[in-house]
């Protein structure tokens, strides 16, 4: 039988106040991206056309796929963590490595595309080559493009490696029913980096389909 | 306020149903912006993404089952997010709502 630490009446509340600090971390981490999202929110409105255009430099084929795959990862990591309430560990292994391996994939398509991109020139500050009318436009689009889409994958990279970490504890049995707070936080992490590319996709690959 | 000791797991039924319908909304998501709606593109694509942030906060992030107190920071947070954008959008959307004073 596991005790709660002194200062908290039982574990169903010692867990809500370990859920409740990672909430609190991710209402900054709402108002960081917030703040791009504003800033994106503002250049669109007032370039409304010239945004749209720039968009269609994305691959929106690829960033569907790429939405299909941080979603799939997502159930996964759901599912990691009724496998930590059941204390199911094997189950526990699996869905951690299925999360983290789903995460790399997304975070290898993404660098493919900066790949490309850098191919055709596209990277404002680095050999930029578009010409024309749009091309301020372009170039401001495309720089809120990589550092919005940069900050997701560091993000994702971030969760990869605690994820991996966790798979190694998992493995370790340091999880139980009663103890488990690190992946249900995990799990909110991961849950709240899929919802920024879930505004991210179609702010940034949608925008001028039409 | 307290919640039992160990929780029972949301079966992997619900997990799946909420993982089908994400996948179908950003199928129609895609498919939405297809069309020139005008104005109206943003609109439903912010909707849409909006529904499948709060399934995913509802159900992955179990929020359903969390506390009033987690609601309020979760709340809190996106509330704060509201006024960011908002004030930052007062600006460019009432730019030539008003005729500039004449000198």
């Amino acid at each position: 039988m596991t005790t709660p630490a002194h200062h908290f009446e039982d574990l169903g509340q010692q867990r809500e106040a370990a859920a409740l600090g990672m909430w609190v971390f991710l209402v900054t981490e709402i108002l960081f991206f917030g703040g791009l999202f504003a800033a994106f929110a503002f250049y669109r409105s007032t370039h409304y056309d010239a945004f749209a255009r720039a968009a269609n430099l994305l691959d929106w084929r690829v960033g569907a796929g790429n939405t299909a795959v941080l979603i799939t990862s997502s159930l996964m990591m759901a599912l990691a963590v009724r496998a930590a309430r059941l204390g199911r560990r094997r189950d526990l292994q699996l869905f951690l490595a299925a999360t983290s391996l789903l995460g790399a994939l997304f975070v290898a398509v993404k660098f493919w595309e900066y790949a490309h991109k850098a191919a055709e020139h596209l990277v404002p500050g680095f050999d930029f080559a578009v010409e024309g009318p749009w091309a301020q436009e372009t170039r401001l689009f495309l720089g809120f493009y990589f550092v919005m889409t940069g900050v997701h994958a560091l993000h994702m990279v971030i969760g990869i490696c605690v994820l991996v970490t966790l798979w190694e504890m998992a493995r370790r049995g340091v999880f139980s029913p009663e103890r488990h707070a690190l992946v249900e936080n995990a799990g909110l992490y991961w849950h709240f980096v899929d919802i920024v590319w879930i505004f991210l996709f179609p702010m940034l690959y949608l925008m001028g389909a039409h | 306020m307290t919640t039992p000791h160990v929780r029972k797991g949301t079966p992997p039924k619900v997990y799946v149903s909420v993982y089908a319908v994400l996948l179908a909304l950003t199928g129609l998501t895609v498919a939405a912006a297809r069309f020139d709606l005008g104005r109206f593109n943003l609109a439903i694509a912010l909707a849409i993404a909006g529904t499948k942030a709060l399934a995913v906060i509802v159900y992955f992030m179990h929020a359903r089952s969390a506390g009033r107190l987690i609601w309020l920071f979760a709340g809190a947070g996106f509330f704060w997010l509201a006024i960011l954008i908002t004030l930052s959008l007062y600006d460019p959307l009432t730019r030539g709502w008003l005729p500039p004073p004449e000198w």
